[in-house]
């Protein structure tokens, strides 16, 4: 298995002392980022990123995703004890972890989330160690309309998955890609849409939009709910933990479809709010006593909590492979990469194999260094909940005014800050979908690029996308996704007129 | 991009906002594809000239926008997008951050960050001026070791600041 020695040899790169300190460091800055509302992992990340530009990569990746798992476990938390989610994929977390904390059982719950998280993210992991070489394997054939066309699949099933309007979700889309496209056209060198402006010639760094958007839009948000919170004591110990384990493997059938749900969601760029929500419905049905579900069902929480996490962790799969994150979150770490100058992508697997693997390696220990994190500590990021809002939202502020302006060093990033964080704040209010704006703005010029190319090599002539089978078959599906609200929608008419017949 | 805040001075229902919003949009659009089509959006000797992938972009935020309008005329939402005390919260942090921000320029990122605490936590939060000045100095003395100190990442001081030396 050629896999399996290059996962070895991964571990033998991640598990240096340094590493493994960085690790901790991640995952318990990201538990805190989880908690606090105001920061995600999206955003978080965004925050911290040029911290670390002083590490060698191999470190920064690993510490930048620890933080994105802890992100992932620390939403739990505020689910569970505050019924406040910390993270839109842990809305489906209160719907039984409340009640449970409600009646007693906040360490079952928190547990049972926490266990939960590491099952799903760690089937997704192994997914990947064994999938992403033939993925990058397989893009390696890939020419820029093959990379066009797989670019158009990912924005397509934002339209297809999205709960969102439609139509709301390709307006968002589009003014990403219209922000992506400002500053110098890097093929002809040509300015776009600078207006004579200097600030604008950098373009817009989807950093500083997403600071914005998830940081300020969030307080701004969370201002408007006039937030007290009121919570739960967190009881967790050794006691309880070994007891709600010991219920735990009861529910195996609920964490294989939960984990299958998050892996192909997480893929596809639906992401792991939606695999939450469908991981839940459908434990529900097959559950024996459904009627429990939403009072306190353990398997309440299992079951989106395997699916949010198998869904955010194999959201790098595509990201790494392809170059194409499928989460807000992962379009953060993947500007990281380009930033030390690692093009993720099929080539990635050949050239670096070593930080690829390392990588990998470092999700493994990530999230058994998270799980360890997150069970001993959790009484007192639950305690950090207890500080005021009237605290915590100008510190928030004032690091979101930091982070942004350490992106670039420049003053304008922090007024764009917050211009994108009124947008961010309007468009949740009106349900614009924020994440394809995200996506279109880092991978805008990547697209436009591969669109470019294609039709130079033809010539100009668009059926350059559907010439050969790969390329055709990626295109078509990507339109099926497009239209399918559409068809849903006529296939709705159809049921309704028979019924009515 | 547009600043929306303008729009909201009145108490607006959804439907309103939903195509003031459009609105904006649409219009961001048709500047999009209105200088895509000034540098050139069609096919030059070189291939497609720069302005034709964001032409066709510009076009479809218009698209997209005429049918988001359409619906909410069609629709009658007549909720309220925000109620008076909830958009009176939302300035509350809103224009001290807008304050703030252009403070830094001004007074440097440390000491604009210290007043903001202090100000949003005796405002907001009525926590005496001695407690909020507890939480607001140390945070940034904390700040200014992690990024000037350990990280050697300089933060805009402005000219005040910059009397200290650093």
């Amino acid at each position: 298995m050629e896999e399996i020695n290059a996962l070895f040899h991964g571990f033998a790169v991640a598990l240096t002392l340094q590493n493994v300190m960085y690790m901790f460091l991640g995952t318990i800055l990201g538990v805190l980022i989880g908690v606090l509302p105001g920061l995600g992992g999206a955003n978080g990340v965004a925050i911290l990123l040029p911290l670390t530009f002083s590490m060698n990569p191999v470190s920064a990746i690993i510490m930048l995703s620890c933080i994105y798992w802890g992100a992932l476990f620390g939403g739990a938390i505020t689910s569970i004890l505050f019924n406040i989610p910390g993270e839109p994929w842990s809305v489906a977390t209160t719907f039984d972890g409340f009640p449970m904390a409600q009646k007693g059982q906040p360490g079952e719950a928190l547990t049972a989330a926490f266990t939960s998280s590491f099952v799903g993210a760690f089937i997704a992991v192994l997914m990947i160690t064994f999938l992403a070489p033939m993925v990058a394997k397989f893009a390696l054939q890939f020419g820029p309309a093959e990379f066009f066309a797989v670019q158009l699949l990912t924005f397509c099933s934002f339209v297809g998955m999205s709960k969102e309007p439609p139509f709301k979700t390709i307006a968002s889309m589009m003014i990403g890609f219209a922000l992506a496209s400002v500053g110098m056209d890097s093929i002809t060198g040509q300015l776009r849409l600078t207006f004579g402006s200097e600030e604008l010639m950098r373009g817009f760094d989807f950093l500083i939009a997403v600071i914005g958007l998830f940081g300020l839009g969030e307080i701004l948000l969370t201002m408007e709910e006039g937030l007290a919170f009121k919570g739960t004591e967190a009881k967790i110990n050794a006691k309880v933990v070994l007891q709600t384990w010991a219920k735990l493997p009861a529910y195996w059938a609920t964490y294989i479809r939960g984990a299958l749900i998050g892996c192909w969601m997480g893929v596809t760029p639906g992401g792991a709010t939606p695999a939450s929500f469908m991981s839940y419905g459908i434990a529900k049905k097959f559950a024996k006593n459904p009627a429990g579900f939403g009072k306190g069902e353990l398997e309440g929480v299992v079951a989106p909590e395997t699916a949010a996490h198998a869904a955010g962790t194999s959201a790098l799969l595509p990201m790494l492979t392809l170059g194409i994150p499928g989460s807000p979150t992962a379009a953060v770490l993947l500007g990281g990469l380009l930033i030390w100058g690692l093009q993720p992508g099929p080539l990635l697997f050949v050239e670096k194999a070593d930080f690829v693997w390392g990588l990998i390696a470092s999700m493994y220990l990530g999230n058994i260094a998270g799980l360890i994190v997150v069970l001993t500590t959790v009484p007192y990021f639950a305690a950090i909940l207890k500080i005021p809002f009237s605290i915590i939202a100008p510190v928030i502020l004032v690091i979101c005014a930091i982070g942004a302006y350490t992106v670039n060093n420049a003053q304008f990033d922090v007024y764009l800050m917050i211009v994108f964080g009124v947008l961010g704040y309007v468009f949740k209010k009106l349900s614009y979908p924020l994440a394809p704006m995200v996506l279109a703005l880092v991978l805008g010029k990547m697209a436009e690029g591969s669109f470019r190319q294609a039709l130079l090599t033809s010539q100009g002539d668009v059926s350059v996308f559907w010439e050969n089978g790969l390329c055709g078959s990626i295109t078509a599906l990507a339109i099926i996704l497009l239209i399918s609200p559409l068809l849903g929608k006529v296939w709705g008419m159809i049921k309704g007129n028979k019924a009515a017949a | 991009m547009q600043d929306n805040h303008n729009n909201e001075g009145g108490f607006v229902s959804n439907k309103t906002m939903e195509i003031v919003t459009a609105l904006i949009i649409l219009f961001f659009g048709a500047v999009v594809m209105w200088d895509s089509y000034r540098i050139g959006a069609g096919w030059g000797s070189d291939g497609p000239e720069s302005g034709s992938f964001p032409f066709y972009i510009g076009l479809l935020i218009i698209i997209s926008s005429v049918v988001t309008i359409f619906n909410a005329v069609r629709e009658s939402d007549k909720d309220e997008f925000v109620g008076k005390g909830e958009f009176g919260m939302v300035m509350a942090v809103l224009i001290p951050a807008i304050i703030y921000v252009i403070a830094i320029d001004f007074i440097g990122i440390y000491v604009a960050s210290a007043i903001f605490i202090t100000v949003f936590m005796v405002w907001q939060g009525k926590f005496s001026i001695l407690k909020s000045l507890m939480v607001a100095i140390p945070v940034n003395v904390f700040f200014f070791f992690m990024f000037e100190v350990w990280f050697k990442i300089p933060l805009p001081k402005a000219w005040l600041e910059a009397q200290f030396g650093y």
